[in-house]
């Protein structure tokens, strides 16, 4: 059975159709990587997944479960699902250790000296151990995007969601945060990530989605995405983003 | 009788009158700080109905001044059989007043908090409580702390307004001390000030260092 199905999801706001019937699936360990032109719907796609935006119609699974159920319990199936934000989001008066177990104590219950070890586990899985007791803002956006992605994983989620988590990022930093999310990928951890990161997307991900003016235009392996994109759009958005980014199709430079 | 003694055998009345202002003052404070929470919170987060009793609630009490207020509660109350001592009545009438100014101190520190930081523990799965209590509150505390002082400091003094219905405050202290030594206003009178300023020089004080101490680093 598939992880994460999307069925046919519609979101408007006020007179702008946002989402216009968007629907894929994805199996456990697998990496989606969705690509568009911004004002797209991307976000507001990834939000409609553990129902941060609530779609007008549509449906969402997860591990089976259906997620758009308005009988289901949102909040514990939010904290199966991880969410990493373009801006980090972490809160801004709890330091590290707190922002990263507060999920764990506070939503599971699980008790102060577990869930401590348990963020101490992913604080250290992203390179940030020595960080535990700062707070967000002694920290360059890379480590404070490393932390969002330890309190992410310190749910024990079946699934991550990434938001453009390198767009705020100086340039400099945002391999440190492409290399952990690389790790995560290839430790079986399954990821849906909206990026412009055509790199990270060819190295990384199963499988492409163009999505442009809410609606899928495309999907495919990488290879085929980047090399012989089907649709004339899809060629001239990634022509556009490898000469913004500097990256090719081929890999990004290291 | 010279000034001093009249001074000396006044104190303790002074400050028998002090204590039952203090008990006032941080009554007045106490149920500000939690009816103003809710009330605050009903704004932001309740339903038309919760908003529209917040705000009308808001809206009166920042709208009458004290002084009707307590008559109101007491004289008014009286009358339709509702009986309460001058005490009581004026813990009502200025707790519900201070509940008022209270609730647009923390509605606007409430509002500025950052909506990204909610909508990522919101995702972690924390319901609405969990939210408010673990982020907004903690946060809107800490920036409304400087303005609220103003609302420690005003409510202390505006308890010697409970004077005119009657509470023997130490207002009331300072008159009786006056009547009976058959002069000194200026000398109680002055006294007093002084205890009201070295009362809300400590409080205020200690309100800032405790602001300063809550700072988060490279904030």
């Amino acid at each position: 059975m598939e992880l994460l199905k999307v069925e046919d999801i519609r979101k408007a706001f006020g007179s702008l159709q946002v989402l216009d019937g968007v629907s894929f699936e994805m199996e456990k360990g697998e990496t989606k990587v969705i690509i568009g032109p911004s004002g797209t719907g991307k976000s507001t796609l990834l939000r409609c997944i553990n129902l941060l935006t609530k779609p007008d119609s549509g449906k969402v699974w997860l591990d089976g479960v259906e997620v758009t159920d308005p009988k289901a319990n949102i909040n514990h199936l939010r904290s199966a699902i991880g969410m990493v934000f373009q801006n980090f989001n972490l809160v801004t008066h709890l330091k590290v250790l707190d922002n990263v177990r507060i999920g764990p104590m506070r939503v599971k219950r699980i008790d102060k000296k577990r869930a401590t070890d348990f963020a101490l586990e992913k604080l250290t899985r992203v390179g940030l151990a020595d960080k535990v007791n700062s707070y967000p803002a002694e920290l360059s956006g890379g480590q404070q995007q490393r932390v969002s992605i330890a309190r992410a994983l310190a749910m024990e989620p079946k699934l991550i969601l990434f938001d453009e988590p390198t767009s705020a990022l100086d340039p400099e930093l945002i391999g440190e945060v492409l290399t952990v999310m690389e790790d995560l990928a290839q430790s079986g951890m399954s990821l849906v990530v909206v990026t412009h990161e055509i790199g990270f997307a060819h190295s990384v991900a199963d499988e492409i989605i163009f999505l442009e003016g809410g609606k899928i235009l495309e999907q495919s392996a990488p290879e085929k995405m980047l090399k012989e994109p089907e649709q004339e759009r899809t060629r001239s958005f990634l022509q556009k983003i490898a000469g913004l980014y500097g990256h090719s199709a081929e890999g990004r430079e290291e | 009788m010279n000034q001093l003694t009249v001074l000396a055998n006044g104190m303790p009345l002074l400050l028998r009158g002090l204590a039952v202002t203090l008990e006032l003052g941080v009554g007045f404070i106490a149920l500000g700080l939690v009816l103003g929470l809710l009330l605050a919170s009903g704004q932001i987060y309740g339903n038309r109905l919760v908003r529209c009793f917040c705000s009308g609630f808001v809206q009166i009490f920042r709208g009458i001044p004290a002084m009707v207020l307590l008559f109101i509660f007491y004289f008014g109350l009286a009358q339709l059989n509702i009986n309460m001592s001058a005490f009581v009545a004026s813990m009502i009438a200025m707790g519900f007043r201070s509940a008022a100014y209270q609730c647009e101190v923390f509605r606007g520190a409430m509002q500025s908090i950052r909506s990204g930081q909610v909508l990522a523990v919101q995702a972690l799965g924390m319901n609405l409580l969990q939210r408010i209590r673990y982020v907004v509150l903690p946060q809107s505390l800490r920036y409304c702390l400087a303005p609220w002082s103003n609302e420690f400091a005003a409510e202390i003094k505006d308890a010697s307004l409970c004077y005119a219905i009657g509470v023997t405050e130490i207002m009331r202290q300072g008159r009786y001390i006056i009547t009976a030594t058959f002069g000194n206003a200026m000398l109680i009178y002055v006294t007093v000030a002084l205890i009201f300023l070295g009362v809300t020089f400590i409080g205020l004080w200690l309100l800032r260092r405790w602001e300063l101490s809550l700072q988060v680093p490279g904030l």
